[in-house]
């Protein structure tokens, strides 16, 4: 087991994730504390808007650790994932030096200061704790996770060139994704899982009450009353926390007191971005349309 | 019996559910154990939770193993012996109402508790617990009026829309307590009739391994959620091209470019990316009775695979076919509204594919063109009428590619009035009786 985070207790995760703004609840602290104290990569799934990627910034913040972020895409390949070799400088620092041997060229282009790193390889060489996270790991292709069993298996990355570069410091790492693909076994195999679903009411009303203090606490209520009410509905998409938290910024806005049938329609474009899911919802909460 | 041990009897009751965790998973939990302990209860079944399983659909069937195999307490719990033992189901009801209307969840589970103990009690042939029988005593579906009255007098203003929001909550939290009845009569029974007999019968099934054709009410209500995702991914797998850009025109301008790091030695040449081409769907369902489970399953399929995409065409049919695109919508009565408004029987009310697919290929042919996938959803039982496999081989030649889903085991295909082998010849035909299977289907099956 080799700790990566200084967290002492789930309850410490808990508190400690609270002072930078994020409520976590049990499941989400008690799984942030088990992938510090393993000292395994933590896979994140849950649908969009639940405050994955937001997890992993409040991880680094609230322990102060260096966040390196590897933002995956359809093509992500080696080369912007782990290190590159900066080409145009190394065939210029051969222009430039003419008078010397091959062999003295040769070693000198494949130094360090020739060497690009990209996020892995920034964090497995971070002396400092460091969280990596890997962004929607999904997007990726299949090739590129043959690549991340072997750096976070072993925490470790070999440049032909250079050597085999260890890890000083084990970075906590995060990996989420939104299933678009099914991850490969062997990735899940190396990683604690967990699910973040939408969040119990009263977490809910809690974490609006921290970003929307201002906000009357009887209407925060209702405020995640009625988009429960709309996640229970068959939309195409739920709404979610962070729209939660647009929509009670919006009412704040407006000035509204009580949430009636007139408010919920004039503002339901922020919590509902398609329009039949809006006209879905007019109906089954039985708003009367605004003319 | 040691933790170890006991460790591994739960991670074999898991394996009998479906739940696949290996040693290596094993050895991950019972780390997590030494670091948790097992003073909470919740925080170790979240950490177990975190090393044991791979995806969140498992989570249900988890649950009730480890209720099963890590006990909240042993015998009938603590409110079930403090309550008075005179109680009857009206002043049960009256404190469940109370509890419901002021959300207080904590009192749920110490009124589950005493409910189990009082009304779930089997008769004596059969020592155990049922939750379905304290259930039906207690009725806490009829507690929603009430618990609402009971809000009402100390909360106003927040007009019918609050009421409705106040109504869904409460709705949520009656659920809830049926969850929590269910959960401590397993957990009394598991305590008489030893855990492996209750861990191997009473767990619920995964979600993704329920047959389309036996689920009920409630497992058709959580599949939707399932297919949604995977009817978006189905479509744009269909849609796909080739991504590869190993042919195709030279990019010159990013080959120039590219060329620079090789000092404008254009090494490495850079392909123009094919467009993606935009879907092109057509469906053709079976919506006849004896499909009756699958073509719940087909309608919400199509009605996931309506909301994303624009370019596709539905067809229904039974023995005879008509196009149902425009009456697709996401409500739960569309397949009384198919029935009443679409022209799928004639004469009699039993499929018949060969005259469906007859009509369809002379009606309908020009709604296929050489960029459309074609699915066909239905179980190819035939009532022993004329199969028409030349109309359906015309299908399949005028669309790019076109797939037969069959929600019956492949054992079967063929047997009886079956015609799925003589169909499965000519288009390829995959058994899709589960979401698992539709989820393979989908990523193994198609080419990307």
């Amino acid at each position: 087991m080799t700790r990566t985070m200084p967290f002492t207790s789930v309850s410490d995760v808990k508190s400690q994730l609270e002072s930078v703004g994020y409520l976590a609840s049990d499941a989400i602290a008690t799984t942030v504390f088990l992938a510090s104290e393993l000292g395994k990569p933590l896979l994140i799934e849950g649908p969009a808007g639940v405050g994955k990627t937001a997890l992993a910034q409040a991880v680094s913040e609230a322990t102060s650790a260096a966040l390196v972020r590897l933002q995956c895409y359809e093509g992500v390949d080696e080369s912007r994932a782990l290190y590159e070799w900066n080409h145009a400088k190394q065939l210029l620092r051969i222009t430039a030096g003419r008078d010397e041997t091959w062999d003295d060229a040769r070693t000198d282009i494949f130094s360090e200061e020739f060497l690009l790193t990209r996020p892995l390889l920034t964090a497995i060489r971070n002396s400092e704790p460091t969280v990596l996270l890997i962004d929607e790991v999904d997007k990726a292709d299949v090739e590129i996770e043959g690549l991340l069993l072997e750096v976070l298996g072993d925490f470790q990355v070999t440049i032909p060139e250079l050597g085999t570069i260890r890890a000083l410091h084990r970075p906590f790492v995060v990996l989420t994704s939104n299933a678009t693909r099914e991850l490969s076994e062997a990735l899940r195999r190396r990683c604690l899982f967990l699910h973040i679903d939408f969040p119990e009411a009263d977490l809910e009303e809690r974490i609006l009450r921290s970003q929307v203090p201002e906000l009357d606490s009887a209407l925060t209520a209702s405020v995640v009353r009625v988009v429960n009410t709309l996640r229970a509905m068959p939309l195409r998409k739920a709404p979610s926390v962070s729209e939660t938290i647009d929509w009670a910024r919006t009412l704040l806005a407006l000035g509204a007191e009580t949430l009636d049938e007139k408010v919920v329609n004039e503002s339901l474009g922020v919590i509902l971005k398609h329009r039949d899911d809006q006209e879905r919802a007019t109906k089954l909460l039985d708003l009367t349309p605004s003319v | 019996m040691s933790l170890p041990e006991r460790l591994v009897e739960f991670v074999t009751a898991l394996r009998g559910n479906g739940i696949t965790a290996g040693t290596g998973e094993t050895v991950d939990a019972g780390q997590v154990i030494e670091v948790l302990g097992l003073d909470d209860r919740e925080r170790l079944r979240e950490g177990l939770a975190a090393a044991l399983l791979r995806g969140a659909s498992q989570r249900a069937a988890f649950d009730a193993v480890f209720d099963i195999h890590f006990p909240a307490g042993a015998g009938a719990p603590e409110s079930a012996r403090d309550t008075d033992p005179e109680l009857d189901v009206a002043e049960l009801r009256e404190q469940l109402t109370e509890a419901l209307a002021n959300g207080d969840q904590a009192g749920l589970g110490r009124l589950a508790g005493v409910t189990v103990d009082r009304f779930g009690r089997l008769g004596v042939v059969t020592d155990g617990w049922s939750g379905y029988m304290a259930l039906e005593r207690v009725q806490p579906q009829n507690l929603l009026s009430g618990a609402l009255q009971l809000r009402g007098s100390d909360r106003s203003g927040t007009g019918g829309l609050g009421n409705r929001a106040e109504a869904q909550e409460i709705r949520g939290l009656i659920q809830e307590f049926r969850r929590m009845v269910q959960a401590e009569a397993l957990r009394r029974s598991a305590e008489v009739r030893g855990r492996e007999r209750m861990a191997a019968n009473a767990v619920p099934k995964q979600l993704d391994r329920v047959d389309f054709l036996t689920a009920n009410a409630q497992q058709l209500a959580e599949l939707r959620r399932v297919v949604r995702p995977l009817a978006r991914r189905l479509a744009t797998r269909l849609a796909a091209r080739r991504r590869r850009h190993s042919r195709g025109r030279i990019d010159i301008r990013k080959t120039l470019r590219r060329s620079m790091s090789t000092g404008g030695v254009p090494i490495e040449p850079a392909w123009e990316k094919p467009r993606p081409t935009r879907p092109e769907l057509v469906l053709l369902c079976d919506v006849s009775g004896s499909v009756a489970g699958f073509s719940n399953f087909t309608m919400l399929l199509v009605q996931a695979m309506k909301s994303q995409f624009s370019k596709i065409r539905v067809f229904a049919f039974v023995n005879a076919i008509d196009e149902i695109t425009d009456l697709i919508e996401d409500d739960d009565d569309l397949q009384r509204r198919i029935h009443a408004e679409a022209k799928i029987t004639k004469g009699h009310s039993s499929s018949d594919y060969g005259r469906s697919l007859r009509e369809f290929a002379v009606a309908y042919l020009d709604a296929i063109t050489s960029r459309s996938a074609v699915i066909i959803l239905g179980d190819a039982r035939n009532n022993y009428g004329s199969p028409a496999i030349d109309s359906l081989a015309e299908i399949a030649a005028r669309s790019r590619r076109t797939f037969w889903l069959n929600p019956e085991r492949a054992a079967s295909w063929g047997s009886g009035d079956s015609v799925a082998l003589q169909y499965a010849e000519i288009v390829e035909m995959h058994e899709c009786r589960t979401v698992e299977q539709l989820g393979q289907f989908v990523t193994r099956l198609l080419p990307v």
